[in-house]
């Protein structure tokens, strides 16, 4: 939940900018922007995020996120 | 001797009975690419990594109507054109998914889609140290095809002719000879335009065949799908039986004895 006094930090999410508060974890993140974190797979600062750890890994401020999901394709 | 109704194939450990592949791309919407999947059968469809739409979380997705328990997902890395680009997607498709087995695609230019050889058998070897299965898209090339498979391809899969265009399998004397020399299930990947290419690619002693335009771009994709699951299992049943010699002339089917 996000409080009034939490401070917030701007992490990167396939290119847009994002706020959330100090202390998130990725998957939180993932549930904020209306993604399951089941459904996605999360790249941080070029390195992969393990689904393992979504629920623990913290944010810190000017990390770069790419969330990718499965498509249709050839 | 195998009957088609028992007949399987095996690519990294994991047993198929259905030798269609089929891609989930170009379709009207996701209720047509899944009714044509049921038509035709396929247990294997490649799928795209791609990033979530942040915008608007709640569109439709893929895994919405094609089940990823139920049908296995080949994540693939169509569109990329260096080796970094398609282990970094492969990586990250396989903590999106939890499996090892991808379909690796490196292109070298857009206007053929023609896979970069060069590159391609350098991500094959990165990736199989890494653990994963890549099955591979390459040239109809039999020395190229042997050193994909000596650097872990668990799949050799060389193009019938150009992605999308629908030429047919244009190949058939390189693709026979992949087939022979391969230890590793060879797939068309690539090419098919219709039914009859589908069953011409098996004839030749192929695993598989993947397709995606073919029924994606048909008119009637659902019934296109019908039509090339029949003409793979009519395709591999025709090889398995083995097909009569070719005459330069004829020879006819009555008894000459007995002519009045």
């Amino acid at each position: 939940m996000t409080h009034e006094h939490d401070v917030m930090i701007t992490v990167t999410v396939n290119d847009e900018n994002h706020q959330v508060p100090e202390g998130s974890t990725v998957a939180y993140l993932c549930r904020d922007i209306g993604l399951d974190p089941e459904k996605v797979a999360v790249e941080r600062n070029l390195e992969i995020v393990p689904r393992s750890t979504l629920e623990e890994a913290l944010i810190r401020a000017g990390d770069t996120f790419e969330i990718v999901h499965f498509v249709g394709g050839g | 001797m195998t009957s088609h109704t028992n007949d399987s194939w095996t690519v990294a450990g994991q047993t198929f009975h259905s030798r269609l592949i089929v891609g989930t791309g170009k379709y009207k919407d996701f209720a047509e690419n899944a009714a044509a999947l049921e038509a035709s059968g396929a247990e294997i469809v490649t799928v795209a990594v791609r990033r979530v739409n942040v915008s608007d979380p709640q569109a439709p997705m893929l895994t919405d109507y094609i089940d990823p328990k139920k049908v296995t997902y080949l994540p693939n890395t169509a569109g990329c054109f260096t080796g970094e680009e398609a282990i970094r997607t492969l990586r990250l498709a396989r903590e999106a998914g939890g499996w090892d087995l991808v379909k690796l695609e490196v292109l070298g230019e857009a206007k053929t889609l023609y896979p970069d050889m060069h590159e391609t058998l350098r991500a094959t070897e990165i990736l199989a140290n890494e653990g994963f299965k890549p099955m591979v898209y390459c040239v109809d090339d039999p020395i190229a095809a042997k050193r994909l498979e000596d650097a872990g391809a668990v799949a050799i899969m060389p193009l019938g002719a150009p992605i999308g265009s629908g030429l047919g399998i244009q190949n058939r004397v390189t693709i026979r000879l992949i087939v022979e020399g391969a230890n590793v299930p060879v797939l068309v990947d690539a090419g098919v335009g219709t039914a009859s290419d589908a069953a011409i690619a098996m004839e030749l002693g192929c695993d598989g065949v993947l397709m995606n335009t073919a029924i994606a771009e048909a008119k009637q994709p659902v019934q296109m799908a019908r039509a090339m699951k029949l003409a793979v299992e009519a395709g591999r049943t025709a090889y398995l039986a083995g097909r009569m010699g070719r005459r330069k002339y004829a020879d006819p089917s009555s008894p000459l004895a007995g002519l009045i």
